[in-house]
């Protein structure tokens, strides 16, 4: 494991948490280093335990680790809440003037920094900045160059004009300066800054991102935690490309315009959360059937119902492979890490637009909201392809007429695969629906046609299937005995749980599998290993059962549902208790 | 756009399967008269249409069309317009379909002020699923699932779309066709949501709003010093309970439709092979 350094703010709520871990977060991005943020919140405005935790090495982090290095508290339940992370030298930094904090605890072995914040603040201009002194104070812990954090205060308060700027600037120095005087030891922190550029973003952006530069311009949606920064990511950039984005006024009419922006041509897409999947499940019928191209995405949160809105799950699998009535095909795309939910996306909008047919992008609430540190050539805008499929013009319109001049909408093809003929397109004319429909898309219930027609669109799959390279990521030892899968975002964890396992010596091949439907055949993956464990954050192991499936061989299941991620060192820890009680039971049996 | 399109181009090869003497023949008919009179032709009109009598619409039509689920047709009629501003939209529905499982999206799609045109057929009863209550229904209408009526006062759709800050609110009667063809067409043209309430009667289940029903009641508002430019006159025309109003009850000249005050003017369907030539910008935004 590389020299990390792990960081939180927490207090209630509605006392600035999140922009200033974002601060500290972009300032050490800016300064070279690598980072990964994770954040803790409940599901109100104001009041409830919040915090933003930022982990960052120079090498590329990816998770999060049981383990924390400096904390600023605003509140003693700050304290509470981590004090499993707590560690022997932690320091807590709080404000000791500050009501909530006039008789904290520290624990013991940990060092309190009792910091006037408030105070101080004023001194600089606004309590406002208090948040801000604490950044200055942490500079101080950690050894970390005051100046950098200078250019994420402009970032982040440019616009507010430079005398809001020079005042934050004022209170982080104060900050720093109070604990050079106050306290003279050496907290044994080091933080290296490189000359390296990164950006820092978090999945929704990301996927946001993929859309303008896959070339969406409809996006329509509803406000639902975790997928709203995906809306908010679009509206404003869009525009800029001669989209536009819509909040509809519910779920329903969010997919049923993007269904209609689709069939006008444009690329089209939609983003929601578990219960919004529910309310689209009727029209997602009609996408598929009508074999219309569009994205939905599904930023998974725990369920069922409203469940833990702002918690981690991956729980909406079957949701997306079973969801809605009667067979339809769909595609799954699950991105694995953050920079993939880009490439993911630009992925979707050329499946959906090849095979015409729905697809999903689920990213899970980890991936959605935390963010981390890439070089930025990793989102290679030279490298986006668009394919649009069968799409016809006035000139090749002809070739997919019937004898009388009808346009046919869902002409039978071997690959399954019709022509597209968006409004305006003379001689293009038809309609599309819903009810089982003959090639130019005319009802019909004649027995004939109607398996003709399912067989077509289940054909699109195994085109694919031919088509696609549908593969999945492989690392660790590809001849180890034990394999190690997973999907969505236990990747980062799964990684670094790696190099925690490789240290007690435990080999193990790791496959993370971006595709859910269709997926990789990973038989052969499966016979060649003695063991095969299962990575997800749900409590059946809905993936696991797809690989049973699969593959009519028995995994052993790593299953999390608390609400909380992965976390690396824990990872480590199931995998290995794993693996210690089939050695045990060896042993017994022996 | 032609000019020289004819309705009958609008007119599928399909046969309807409407009860003869439905209503809905003559709804549908004005409406491809409007269409063609308005400068139109097939390949650039999309109809959207839900589920129930009125959703069979798109396949008697001869044009770009969608049948969608049950009461969503109005989005699907929006992703389109704004998809493509170039194509003329037009959305039909039933009462059941606008202003009982659609209603919310009837309420937002007036106040959004779309350009497109919003046809109900209203025959104040379900049809296709055999003659149960609408909400249009008459408080003491009896059906099979109401045979004590509905008991609830009908909703006023011309009151709903004025209460949602309506542009164009009108009434017709699908049998008048020469009228009703007009106002379908003054719908198409108005500068946004043009939305028109028909009355299309239902011959086999509802024996109560009939044909005759409607010659009889019927005030057409050309016959009356009814202003619809003004708000006050619409507001206590439309507010005035048990009467049968035809033409248009208001018109707000000064209506700026979505496409405009959003600023989207673009064919959606045209993108580039690549990602934007800019596109990097996007990324090192997140610097």
């Amino acid at each position: 494991m590389p020299a990390d350094f792990n960081w939180a703010i927490g207090g209630e709520a509605g006392d600035g948490i999140d922009s200033t871990g974002k601060i500290f977060a972009q300032a050490l991005s800016r300064a070279g280093r690598h980072v990964f943020t994770s954040k803790d919140f409940a599901s109100r405005i104001r009041g409830g335990y919040t915090a933003y935790k930022v982990r960052t090495s120079v090498d590329q982090v990816q998770s999060v680790v049981d383990r924390l290095d400096v904390l600023i508290a605003l509140t003693q339940r700050t304290i509470d809440e981590n004090l499993d992370e707590l560690h022997e030298g932690s320091v807590i930094i709080y404000d000791g003037d500050r009501t909530t904090m006039e008789d904290v605890e520290i624990p013991e072995g940990m060092i309190g920094l009792d910091v006037p914040l408030q105070a101080l603040a004023e001194e600089a201009g606004g309590a406002i900045m208090r948040n801000v002194v604490a950044l200055g104070a942490a500079c101080a812990v950690s050894e970390f160059p005051i100046e950098n954090l200078d250019s994420a205060l402009e970032k982040r308060f440019g616009d507010k004009g430079a005398a809001i700027v020079e005042n934050n600037k004022a209170a982080a120095r104060k900050g720093r300066e109070y604990v050079l005087e106050n306290y003279d030891e050496a907290f044994g922190f080091e933080l290296e800054c490189t000359d390296e550029n990164y950006v820092l973003l978090n999945g929704d952006e990301a996927i946001g991102m993929g859309a303008i530069a896959a070339g969406c311009r409809f996006y329509a949606g509803y406000p639902i935690t975790p997928a709203t920064d995906v809306m908010e990511y679009l509206t404003g950039r869009i525009e800029q490309y001669g989209g536009h984005v819509v909040q509809a006024e519910d779920e329903l009419s969010a997919i049923n315009m993007a269904l209609g922006a689709a069939r006008a041509g444009a690329r089209s897409m939609t983003a929601t959360s578990g219960p919004g999947i529910d309310l689209m499940a009727e029209t997602f019928g009609l996408v598929a059937t009508s074999e219309t191209p569009l994205v939905i995405c599904n930023v998974m949160r725990s369920g069922p119902s409203t469940g833990m809105p702002t918690k981690q799950e991956q729980g909406d699998l079957n949701a997306m492979l079973y969801g809605g009535h009667g067979e339809v095909p769909r595609f799954v795309l699950a991105p694995t890490t953050i920079a993939e939910c880009f490439h993911k996306t630009v992925e979707a909008f050329n499946l959906a637009e090849k095979y015409q047919l729905p697809v999903y992008l689920t990213a899970d609430l980890s991936l959605a909201v935390t963010e981390q540190t890439y070089p930025p050539e990793e989102f290679d805008m030279d490298a986006v392809e668009i394919e649009r499929g069968k799409v016809v013009d006035e000139g090749t319109v002809g070739e997919w007429q019937d004898e009388s001049g009808r346009f046919k909408p869902h002409a039978l093809t071997e690959d399954g695969i019709s022509p597209r003929a968006f409004p305006g397109t003379e001689g293009g004319v038809h309609m599309s629906t819903g009810l089982e429909h003959d090639e130019l898309g005319r009802r019909t219930e004649d027995t004939d046609m109607r398996v003709r027609q399912v067989d077509k669109r289940t054909r699109k799959v195994e085109t694919a299937r031919e088509r696609e390279p549908f593969e999945p990521r492989e690392f660790g030892d590809p001849d180890a005995d034990t394999l190690v899968l997973s999907w969505g975002s236990n990747e980062g964890a799964l990684i670094e749980a790696k190099s925690f396992l490789d240290e007690e010596g435990i080999e193990a091949r790791y496959l993370s599998v971006p595709y859910v439907f269709p997926r990789p055949d990973l038989t052969d993956a499966v016979d060649a290993a003695e063991e095969t464990i299962v990575v997800e954050c749900n409590a059946t192991g809905q993936f696991a059962d797809l690989i049973e499936h699969d593959t009519l061989t028995r995994v052993t299941r790593i299953n999390k549902y608390d609400g909380v991620r992965f976390k690396a060192d824990e990872l480590a820890e199931r995998i290995a208790d794993v693996l210690a009680t089939d050695e045990g039971a060896e042993e017994a049996t022996a | 756009m032609s000019s020289n399109v004819r309705f009958t181009d609008f007119k599928s090869d399909a046969q309807p399967t409407w009860c003869p003497g439905c209503g809905d023949f003559g709804t549908m008919n004005g409406m491809m008269k409007a269409l063609a009179e308005t400068g139109n032709s097939p390949d650039e009109t999309f109809v959207v249409a839900g589920i129930g009598c009125s959703g069979k619409i798109g396949t008697y039509m001869r044009s770009y069309a969608l049948h969608g689920v049950h009461g969503r047709a109005l989005p699907v009629g929006a992703g389109v317009k704004l998809a493509n501003p170039d194509v003329e939209v037009m959305v039909a529905g039933g009462d059941g379909d606008g202003y009982s499982i659609g209603a919310g999206h009837f309420i937002h799609a007036v106040r959004r002020n779309i350009d497109m045109t919003y046809v109900v057929m209203d025959n104040r009863i379900y049809g296709l699923t055999k003659g149960q209550a609408s909400p249009t229904s008459r408080e003491d209408f009896e059906t099979s699932t109401t045979p004590e009526g509905p008991q609830q006062p009908p909703v006023n759709p011309l009151a709903l779309a004025l209460a949602a800050s309506g542009t164009f609110i009108a009434q017709s009667f699908s049998t008048d066709a020469q009228r009703h063809a007009e106002i379908v067409k003054q719908a198409v043209e108005h500068d946004g949501f043009g939305f028109v309430n028909v009355f299309s009667p239902c011959v086999t289940f509802n024996d109560v709003d009939t044909y005759d029903y409607f010659r009889d009641h019927i005030v057409d508002l050309a016959d009356t010093d009814h202003d619809p430019t003004s708000y006050d006159d619409a507001r206590s025309r439309i507010l005035d309970p048990g009467k049968e109003y035809q033409g248009v009850l208001y018109r707000d000249e000064e209506s700026v439709p979505y496409e405009r005050s959003h600023g989207v003017d673009a064919d959606m369907s045209d993108i580039p092979d690549g990602a934007p030539e800019d596109a990097m910008d996007l990324v090192r935004e997140f610097y």
